[in-house]
């Protein structure tokens, strides 16, 4: 029999968080700070009126770039907070999470053999998705010692003539880094001289604990040269519902619509006539949850800087990501010991990329009484290894 | 931060005070001032526990009393509400608009012991016009908890 299946697919390495799941699901009674998604419910308002959508029989599909009425109050959405001004009919489509928004952007931007610059560790798709729409994946490796921000002299060092987009993924899964006004105006000058693109995945936006956020296609000349995904899935609590959408120049977008005519047709129905309730009358559902994130990110640093693990302090998104170099186990070694002597899952940096080694991703979306389980355990478990040293 | 301390204590009044300074990043005695003063100034009033009386062998009746009376010349509502809700059995009173005039919390051991306070105590007082009571069948949430179920994490252990 000849071979069934894509060789290109076949060379994918799958996702680095698989293998650790399995080892997870396993262990009946471990304690997982591992998920990358908010502990709240979807607040009831908006999962109401997806119900109510239902009831009323709005079963159908929607017009491919989503329903109008949620692309009119994503702009309105982005113009009140980030102040960028778009376009709902031809500037912005609803997707199957931002995930989606992320694999229709590339695979509508790049030709065979152009070079896509990922600042690591970072979400896990970008690299795959890069790969599958025949692109080259560029790693650029952020450091502790900058707060895990991207500077300019490290993309500038990574360009050549086929570069042809940047991906900002901040505030960022698994640092937890963010970007300030500062640091976005360095990278979008070198942005524009070199004629880049940027595609920036701000699905955190909502999550920052030093000022507001601030997206890089609000900066002058930006916004032609950017291509902004964000959703619902992290600002309120709707990661079930696989709903985001991405916001980016027509000549681009129509672009990604074609390919999200064919590959989806349209993002589900109900998902959308719930987000519109989110986008109009989910604000203070948004600043509840995020003082709640950010008493627990205060919490969580205070535990692991008095166990005497380094970790810098993360301003965003509710991921703390200590240093663990110091107890000369890979982070593998680290999170797979951990989870067989304390049954604490935490996820190893390298799911995020090479240069997550020496660093944890440990996630704060769970209640306090949660945290102070699995820290006492992790607490015990560097008390042994201390002693052994 | 009052507004902050209070939004934690609100939902758990049994948290320690290190705690609490952490989660606020801020210093244990900077909070313990505050909660001093709002105490103090009777901003916070209390510390209870939240029981679902349905889930032990204490049999218990709650019923919501809607009371209309005639206020009072140069008092307004406030000397009949004294008068009512100084009875222990009261457990909480609030003057209400619209329809009717007082809205009374009443716990008692029993149906008997309800409707013998409604027609004893309350119903003669000159000022009051007519009461109606109703008893509560089941509670379903309470100081912004649900009773009926507990919340499971159904969340997978491990995403991206």
């Amino acid at each position: 029999m000849r071979n069934p299946v894509s060789d290109k697919i076949t060379n994918l390495p799958p996702s680095g968080i698989r293998k650790f799941f399995d080892i997870v699901s396993e262990m009946k009674d471990a304690i997982s700070l591992g998920v990358g998604e908010p502990d709240f419910d979807t607040p009831w308002h908006i999962r109401e009126e997806g119900i109510y959508s239902l009831e009323r029989g709005r079963t159908f599909y929607t017009s491919n770039a989503g329903l109008k009425e949620l692309r009119e109050e994503i702009c309105s959405y982005l113009c009140r907070k980030y102040q960028v001004s778009y376009t709902p009919d031809s500037e912005i489509i609803v997707t199957v999470g931002g995930s989606e928004a992320i694999d229709l952007t590339l695979r509508a931007m790049l030709n065979p053999g152009d070079e896509v610059l990922i600042p690591q560790p970072s979400f896990v798709s970008y690299v795959p998705c890069t790969v599958l729409a025949n692109g080259v994946p560029v790693i650029i490796e952020l450091l502790e010692k900058d707060n895990f921000r991207l500077t300019k002299e490290q993309v500038l060092e990574k360009i050549t003539p086929k570069t042809k987009i940047l991906v900002l993924p901040f505030p960022n899964n698994p640092t937890g880094a963010i970007m300030e006004k500062k640091d976005l105006e360095e990278i979008a000058k070198v942005v524009i001289e070199k004629d880049l693109f940027v595609m920036t995945d701000e699905i955190y936006s909502e999550l920052t604990y030093k000022g507001e956020h601030v997206s890089i296609a609000s900066l002058p000349g930006m916004k032609e040269r950017t291509i902004l995904i964000n959703g619902f899935s992290k600002s309120y609590a709707m990661t079930g519902w696989r709903l985001g959408y991405a916001a980016a120049p027509r000549e681009i977008m129509q672009q990604m619509i074609k390919i999200h005519q064919f590959a989806i047709m349209s993002a589900p129905t109900t998902s959308q006539y719930a987000a519109i309730e989110a986008l109009k009358n989910g604000d203070e559902d948004v600043a509840r949850m995020k003082e709640s994130y950010n008493q627990r990110r205060r919490y969580l640093l205070h535990a692991f800087s008095e166990m005497g693990v380094d970790c810098y302090e993360p301003l965003g998104a509710f991921y703390v990501f200590p240093n663990i170099a110091r107890f000369g186990m890979t982070s593998d070694e680290f999170a797979e010991r951990l989870l067989k002597e304390e049954k604490v899952a935490v996820v190893p940096g390298t799911a995020f990329g090479d240069c997550g080694e020496g660093f944890l991703r440990v996630s704060y979306a769970y209640s306090l009484d949660n945290l102070k389980l699995a820290l006492d355990k992790i607490e015990k478990f560097i008390k042994r290894l201390d002693e052994k040293v | 931060m009052r507004e902050k301390i209070l939004g934690i204590i609100e939902k758990n009044s049994r948290i320690d005070l290190k705690d609490l300074a952490i989660l606020l990043g801020e210093d244990e005695i900077t909070i313990a001032n505050e909660i001093a003063a709002m105490e103090k100034e009777r901003v916070i009033c209390g510390y209870h526990t939240l029981i679902n009386w349905d889930n032990t062998t204490d049999e218990k009746v709650v019923a919501l009393i809607e009371v209309k009376v005639t206020p009072q010349r140069g008092m307004g509502f406030d000397k009949i509400a004294e008068r009512i809700y100084n009875y222990s059995e009261v457990e909480a009173f609030y003057l209400m608009s619209g329809a009717f005039d007082f809205t009374v919390i009443l716990e008692g051991k029993t149906m008997r012991e309800v409707a013998q306070f409604v027609s004893d105590k309350l119903a003669p007082m000159d000022a009051v016009l007519s009461t109606a009571t109703h008893f509560v069948l089941k509670k379903y949430k309470d100081h912004g908890t649900i009773l009926v179920h507990t919340v499971q994490d159904e969340r997978m252990p491990i995403t991206p």
